[in-house]
């Protein structure tokens, strides 16, 4: 059963990545060429028909599951690295710097996503795909070290711990070898979470205008762009709609399964 | 020169001394027990030493490890003391070891920091003779698991040899036969006993168990909430008890041999 988790969230986010892989060698047509009717159904040559400028739809969805896997991707290693970073000091940290710095994560986490995409935005004069991934990197990086700092507390607070300084070792060394693995389980599991809540989180920042900018439409784009059309071109918001939803569902499972193999103690390796 | 002094210890929180005014010393190759039920500060007395005190507790007075002064002293000063002066044992070897690693690599830890870039096959070998030096079968099997793929006494073992890895020259053992199971802790008991005359170190063992304490100690401190009551070699405490509390500590261990030998 938990076996199945994994290979089914493996086989949904395998998906995602080969239609991305894909898009970078090849494409059904030219995503900027106008090559049918505009708005037209599925066809032979459209199976998702086309969009109001007459581009081929399907090619514009293929492409966007690359947007959404270098958001995901981006957003998870920017906002893992500071907030693992900054989770790892505040436990370790005096009394004063550690309030000082979860007071600050409140703060951050208290701050709308899409507050602070425009706040980045603004800084940055226009909308991009860079400033959708700093945005949710930064938001995300709150909710990590918030996460870390606790877990970091409560693996310090073990006998290893004391075992380990007992015997003398640094704590650099302690850090590698005991806290960052005995996080790793839960950590890469809630890594996995935030992924998906990252692609939603791309998406809804587009649908607003604040993400990536076309040719390079992201799949909340193409949401927004279906909503006009939602009475005359149904299938145009079924497929973005299901494709964020594979890949959420997908990196989901695999977050399940995850966390199953990574723990020694739940058998995961029997 | 004592190896361990140890002059009016206090540990507290701050608001509330949970030691008061503990003092004893511990020469090379002695034995001594810290005794006394839960709470008495036994435990903590012992963590006092090597300067590894919970956060929030403090310490005052002098501790003197080997010629230098613990209280006060930075974390970075007193890791050179740490399992190469004074190694300890703890009371639950399960959360002793870190669940996630696998034994051969934890013991590799102390033995790495002993001598010095120890790699390949002369790893193996200490990983070997330190595992035969506890009494360990199967030692491949061991060093290839993880905690908890072996059992209790197993674990015990471990600690033990990674405890001895850096060579001490004090063993602090808190309770540690308390969390095995009655036929594990003689074994591992022997196993200590036998371990620290054949290379003469000094122990601070700490248990509220008087028959044990009896059995490895040659001196016993008895502890009452956070106060020393008696001290003195462990014949003439156990056989001629002064103080109140040891002759109640003392009887209830009695009660409690009668009870067993009446129920047999």
């Amino acid at each position: 059963m938990k076996r199945l988790t994994l290979w089914l969230g493996l086989v949904l986010v395998g998906l995602t990545v080969a239609v991305a892989a894909l898009t970078l060698v090849w494409t059904p047509y030219d995503p900027t060429a106008m090559v049918g009717g505009r708005l037209a159904g599925p066809s032979w040559e459209h199976w998702a028909g086309t969009d109001r400028l007459g581009r081929d739809y399907l090619t514009q969805v293929m492409i966007g599951a690359r947007i959404a896997l270098v958001v995901g991707v981006g957003a998870v290693l920017l906002g893992g690295v500071i907030g693992t970073v900054v989770g790892v000091i505040a436990a370790f940290a005096q009394r004063w710097l550690d309030d000082a710095l979860a007071a600050a994560l409140d703060i951050l986490i208290a701050f709308p996503t899409l507050l602070l995409a425009m706040l980045v935005v603004a800084a940055s004069d226009r909308a991009s795909l860079g400033t959708a991934v700093l945005a949710i990197g930064i938001a995300l990086s709150a909710i990590v070290a918030r996460l870390v700092r606790i877990l970091t507390k409560r693996v310090l607070a073990q006998d290893f711990i004391t075992a380990a300084r007992c015997s003398g070792i640094g704590w650099g060394r302690i850090v590698l070898a005991h806290v960052l693995p005995n996080i790793l389980p839960t950590l890469s599991v809630a890594l996995a979470l935030q992924f998906g809540l990252a692609v939603i989180a791309e998406a809804s920042l587009s649908y607003l205008g604040l993400g990536a900018p076309p040719p390079n439409a992201s799949w909340g784009h193409l949401l927004q762009q279906a909503q006009s059309t939602v009475f005359t071109a149904p299938f145009a918001v079924v497929l973005p709609g299901v494709a964020l939803v594979v890949l959420v569902l997908g990196i989901n499972f695999l977050a399940d399964g995850l966390r199953d193999v990574l723990d020694p103690e739940q058998g995961g390796r029997a | 020169m004592s190896l361990l002094s140890v002059r009016d210890l206090h540990v507290g929180t701050g608001a509330r001394d949970l030691v008061h005014g503990v003092s004893f010393d511990l020469e090379p190759g002695q034995r001594l027990g810290l005794v006394g039920e839960s709470g008495s500060g036994k435990s903590l007395t012992a963590m006092a030493v090597t300067g590894l005190l919970a956060p929030g507790l403090r310490a005052r007075g002098s501790i003197l490890l080997d010629g230098q002064q613990v209280i006060g002293a930075r974390d970075r000063a007193l890791r050179p003391l740490r399992g190469r002066v004074a190694a300890t044992v703890f009371q639950d070897p399960r959360a002793a070891l870190d669940p996630l690693m696998r034994i051969g690599a934890q013991l590799a830890v102390p033995l790495r920091r002993h001598g010095r870039g120890l790699s390949g096959d002369a790893l193996n070998r200490a990983q070997l003779a330190a595992l035969e030096q506890v009494a360990l079968s199967d030692p491949e099997r061991i060093l290839r698991a993880y905690p908890h793929e072996i059992s209790g006494g197993q674990r015990q073992r471990i600690c033990i040899a990674m405890a001895l890895a850096c060579r001490p020259r004090l063993l602090i053992a808190d309770e540690p036969t308390t969390a095995l199971d009655v036929t594990t802790q003689a074994e591992v008991l022997d196993l200590l006993d036998a371990l620290v005359r054949d290379q003469g170190l000094a122990l601070l063992f700490i248990s509220h168990d008087l028959p044990v304490v009896a059995r490895i100690c040659e001196r016993v401190v008895v502890m009452q909430q956070g106060v020393a009551v008696e001290e003195g070699p462990v014949a003439e405490v156990f056989g001629t008890p002064q103080h109140a509390y040891t002759q109640g500590l003392l009887a209830a261990a009695r009660r409690l041999d009668d009870a067993l030998e009446g129920g047999a």
